[in-house]
């Protein structure tokens, strides 16, 4: 705690070519070099940290809260709350982790005086033929009698594919797409695993989330990924041929 | 030439249990079974994972300069101010 004293009153004297170092030095040396150079007050740091994190935070944000400005506050309140409580965070968790705590139990006080919590029967209620991962018509009808339930219209390779595991430019431009008119909660869920990689866990926390339901909200934002991606590849096909 | 117990309808809606490893060892041998005898599904299954890798090559959302300068003004106000006791765990 001296140190960081100490650390904090020379933070006036950082020029902004020493301030960027002790960032490159913060993301290369992880978690604890940068909890270091946020406790002296090096604002490169802070930058890092606002570039990695506040487009999730508020993500996750307004999963809880009725709109973008209430998420907004919910977001700046934690940058504060992080920024005035670091010296606090004793490096137990990730830094992610411990900010997510922050923000999810700040959002879920502001969600409920806004009585916006999330009702878990509205994830998994109302089966609705949207979700089905196909649609049924694909398949030999269940009284079949040689093939019940498979494929009588099967999905066929993609061109769009990724080559050798790339995705191309087209491709991520329909995922992106097909991902931003998903409904809110699956867009989320869907967004935090696949864009931004997070773990299943992670995401069940900061969401406060079942793993089960956790994964049949992602499991219908990837069907429906799917089925958007096949459309634009049967459109495709379709324009090549006329 | 296909596995018995699993039909292709239900199978699609494995997939991410599946790919989550949320199966128990005998369901996702079904899976398994069924998908070495299906080359419709296992076109299935690598299309999800198309869906997963395109989506992780999205480029992250970026905050606009302007309010990045916001925080980082906010910031220095706020570690001007007193820190708060230490020793609360965090
Ligand atoms: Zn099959």
């Amino acid at each position: 705690m001296e140190a960081t004293e100490q650390r904090s009153e020379s933070t006036a004297t950082i020029d902004s070519q020493s301030d960027a170092e002790a960032a490159s030095t913060a993301c290369l040396g992880g978690d604890k070099a940068l909890v270091e150079a946020l406790r002296s007050g090096c604002e490169a740091s802070f930058a890092v940290l606002i570039d990695r994190h506040q487009a999730s935070m508020l993500r996750v944000a307004e999963f809880y809260v009725a709109d973008r400005a209430a998420a907004e506050d919910v977001v700046q309140e934690t940058w504060m709350a992080v920024i005035r409580g670091i010296d606090r965070f004793d490096g137990r968790s990730s830094i992610k982790t411990w900010m997510f705590r922050i923000l999810t139990n700040r959002a879920k006080t502001m969600g409920q005086r806004a009585a916006r919590v999330v009702p878990v029967s509205a994830i998994l209620g109302g089966a609705a033929a949207e979700d089905c991962a196909v649609d049924p018509a694909r398949f030999f009808d269940a009284r079949h009698p040689q093939w019940p339930g498979h494929w009588c219209n099967p999905p066929t390779a993609w061109a769009l594919g990724p080559d050798d595991q790339v995705a191309t430019n087209e491709a991520i431009e329909v995922v992106l797409l097909a991902i931003t008119g998903l409904p809110a909660m699956q867009r989320t869920v869907i967004t935090l695993r696949d864009v931004e990689c997070w773990t299943s866990r992670e995401v069940c926390i900061a969401l406060a989330l079942t793993e089960t339901n956790q994964r049949v909200l992602l499991h219908r934002a990837r069907s429906r990924v799917r089925r958007r991606l096949e459309q634009h590849e049967d459109e495709a096909a379709d324009r090549l041929e006329a | 030439m296909i596995a018995e117990d699993l039909a292709c309808q239900e199978l699609v809606e494995l997939v991410t249990d599946y790919l989550e490893g949320a199966l128990a060892p005998c369901r996702r041998a079904r899976f398994e079974q069924h998908l070495a005898a299906c080359p419709f599904c296992v076109t299935y299954v690598e299309q999800i994972r198309q869906i997963i890798t395109t989506a992780s090559a999205v480029a992250p959302q970026r905050l606009s300069p302007a309010a990045q300068q916001r925080l980082l003004r906010a910031f220095r106000g706020w570690h001007s101010l007193e820190p708060p006791p230490p020793h609360e765990s965090g």
